[in-house]
């Protein structure tokens, strides 16, 4: 079954107001796509769950969409802070940013007991730091067969995950390669998923490698194609981190108006994804490509009839 | 002080500071690398004291070979040719939690006596003055990797301090009966290497001691630098200086642009 759609109708029919909203991926496979669609579409009150918030959720939080973060590492990765997100937390500017706040193994648990309907994971992690007592849902508990104190995190459940891929077909079974981050914890954990993908391919292009297959289409709502949505962030064997981008993005987010002009160029002013494409031009794409080609092997699988 | 005293000696104090961390990996297999000085440090021993090290980051590559310098800890260049790529569950779990990883790296900008580390708040958690990252893999790293290199490249009194705003990751306890009792596979803060010094722990009281001093720094330089009584060892050595080629790779090879360096 065909679940193609344009990220304005994925967006509208499937995040609503108060959402709790995964858009995940660990520095590569960043939808900021999927992130401009919902500032554009003025969603509001949202719980924003992320491992590393990044520059989409500093773009998102920062435009006003989101009422609570929940993460395990607040930065601009290589560079320094996200301040449209420190400035609410820190002064309440505009408003305050109500935050929960875990490890990275933390949070990747989190999704691992919501991918697998348990009421908590055990982890070895957090002993004699301060982080269970800002966070009060991180709990120790004794080992049931006697082996001492391990701590517990809540599973984690988003509305929505949205997920991006190299490529995947109609129905949604979708392959990534390169950094596979938490993206398939956050798939099978959330209630509605949402794939984009640089390249729709036929079915039979997945059956052909089905070890590289992350979400299979029975998880999956929607399947956008959407190429190059995830600059300023990366695509495995399709283009590099906009490094210049996070750069400047330091200077930028530390100034309100000058990420609120920026928003206003780049995003709301547009309509949609392929005219920020043309607003960058060809060139600039260009630079992005990688150096050279590195091509996998391939395997065999066999045929058995 | 200390800054004109090492540009005078023909490096920066990042390098020197790059360099002796590269050094304790001498023999040292499988490290789990930060992005910027760590990950310098590691390449560099990579090419010098510890040319079988594998690089892991906590993004999920084990065995990285990267062919530039990484731009993040989820660089494509770390990818391309590394041994393996892994899920973050399965980095976390079964690299880190399981105790493959012998040495992590850790940064903070506040650290006490006993290695504790403040990346999350300046301030008060709930309203900080200044917002850290916070943890990232840094808490599972502290208590899981068989041992701890602390890098703290600028010590100052208000980065050595007597108590932390936040303990994000844990260092040694005071209380040494309850340290042994830990149960961690991980021992803890192994050195920390400063712009002043290398430091190491006191076994009897888990406290940090002064062992070697760089070229230029006196102990005064030290103390004023330091929020407690900073303890030195009895034999106190002078850090020796960084050699050519050790400078050589990092200029030419590592950081040409001295983006972590200089």
């Amino acid at each position: 079954m065909s679940k193609l759609t344009t990220m304005q109708e994925a967006v509208r029919e499937f995040v609503h107001d108060g959402d709790t909203v995964a858009i995940e991926g660990f520095t590569h496979l960043i939808c900021f796509a999927a992130g401009h669609e919902i500032i554009r579409q003025r969603k509001k009150d949202l719980i924003l769950a992320r491992m590393t918030p990044d520059l989409i959720y500093d773009q998102m939080i920062g435009a006003g969409v989101a009422k609570k973060l929940v993460f395990s590492w607040l930065g601009n990765p290589g560079v320094g802070s996200l301040h449209a997100i420190r400035r609410r937390i820190e002064k309440g500017d505009p408003a305050p940013l109500e935050i929960e706040e875990y490890s990275h193994f933390g949070m990747v648990c989190r999704y691992m007991a919501g991918a697998s309907r348990l009421p908590f994971m055990p982890i070895r992690s957090y002993y004699e730091s301060d982080i269970p007592s800002a966070n009060p849902r991180i709990v120790p508990i004794e080992s049931p067969y006697g082996d001492g104190t391990v701590y517990a995190v809540p599973p984690l459940n988003p509305d929505v995950a949205i997920i991006h891929a190299q490529r995947a077909d109609a129905d949604g079974d979708a392959q990534i390669w390169g950094l596979l981050g938490c993206q398939k914890e956050a798939a099978f954990a959330s209630k509605r998923v949402i794939v984009v993908v640089e390249d729709l391919v036929e079915e039979s292009v997945v059956r052909a490698d089905p070890n590289r297959t992350i979400i299979p289409g029975i998880k999956v709502d929607a399947v956008v194609v959407e190429p190059l949505a995830c600059h300023p962030s990366y695509v495995q064997g399709y283009y590099d981190r906009d490094n210049r981008f996070y750069l400047d993005w330091e200077s930028l987010s530390r100034d309100p108006d000058q990420l609120y002009a920026w928003l206003k160029d780049w995003v709301y002013d547009l309509s949609c994804h392929a005219d920020y494409i043309e607003k960058w031009g060809q060139a600039h794409w260009d630079r992005l490509k990688p150096t050279g080609s590195a091509p996998s092997g391939t395997v065999e699988y066999g045929e058995y009839a | 002080m200390t800054a004109t005293a090492a540009s005078e000696l023909g490096f920066s104090r990042n390098e020197q500071v790059i360099v002796q961390s590269a050094r304790w990996l001498e023999g040292e297999r499988i490290c789990f690398v930060g992005v910027g000085m760590p990950n310098i440090a590691v390449n560099l021993a990579k090419r010098t004291v510890a040319p079988d090290i594998q690089m892991v980051y906590e993004a999920g590559v084990f065995g990285a070979e990267p062919m530039r310098l990484p731009l993040s800890i989820g660089d494509p260049t770390l990818v391309t040719g590394a041994t393996a790529v892994t899920s973050m569950f399965e980095l976390f779990a079964y690299y880190l939690q399981a105790g493959l990883i012998d040495v992590g790296f850790l940064q903070g900008l506040e650290i006490d006596r006993y290695g504790n580390l403040n990346t999350t708040v300046i301030g008060d958690y709930a309203r900080p003055d200044k917002r850290l990252p916070g943890s990232g893999g840094a808490c599972e790293i502290a208590i899981n990797a068989r041992r701890v290199f602390v890098m703290m490249p600028r010590q100052q009194k208000r980065s050595f301090v007597e108590k932390p705003y936040f303990r994000t990751s844990p260092g040694h306890n005071p209380d040494r009966e309850a340290e042994r009792a830990r149960g961690w596979l991980g021992a803890g803060p192994y050195v920390v290497i400063t712009d002043l010094g290398e430091y190491r722990f006191d076994e009897e009281t888990g406290e940090m001691m002064l062992v070697t001093i760089n070229a230029g720094v006196s102990l005064d330089d030290v103390r004023e630098n330091t929020s407690w009584e900073m303890k030195v060892a009895d034999d106190l050595k002078e850090s020796p200086a960084p050699t050519d080629e050790e400078l050589r790779l990092i200029r030419e090879e590592l950081d040409p642009e001295g983006a972590y360096s200089r």
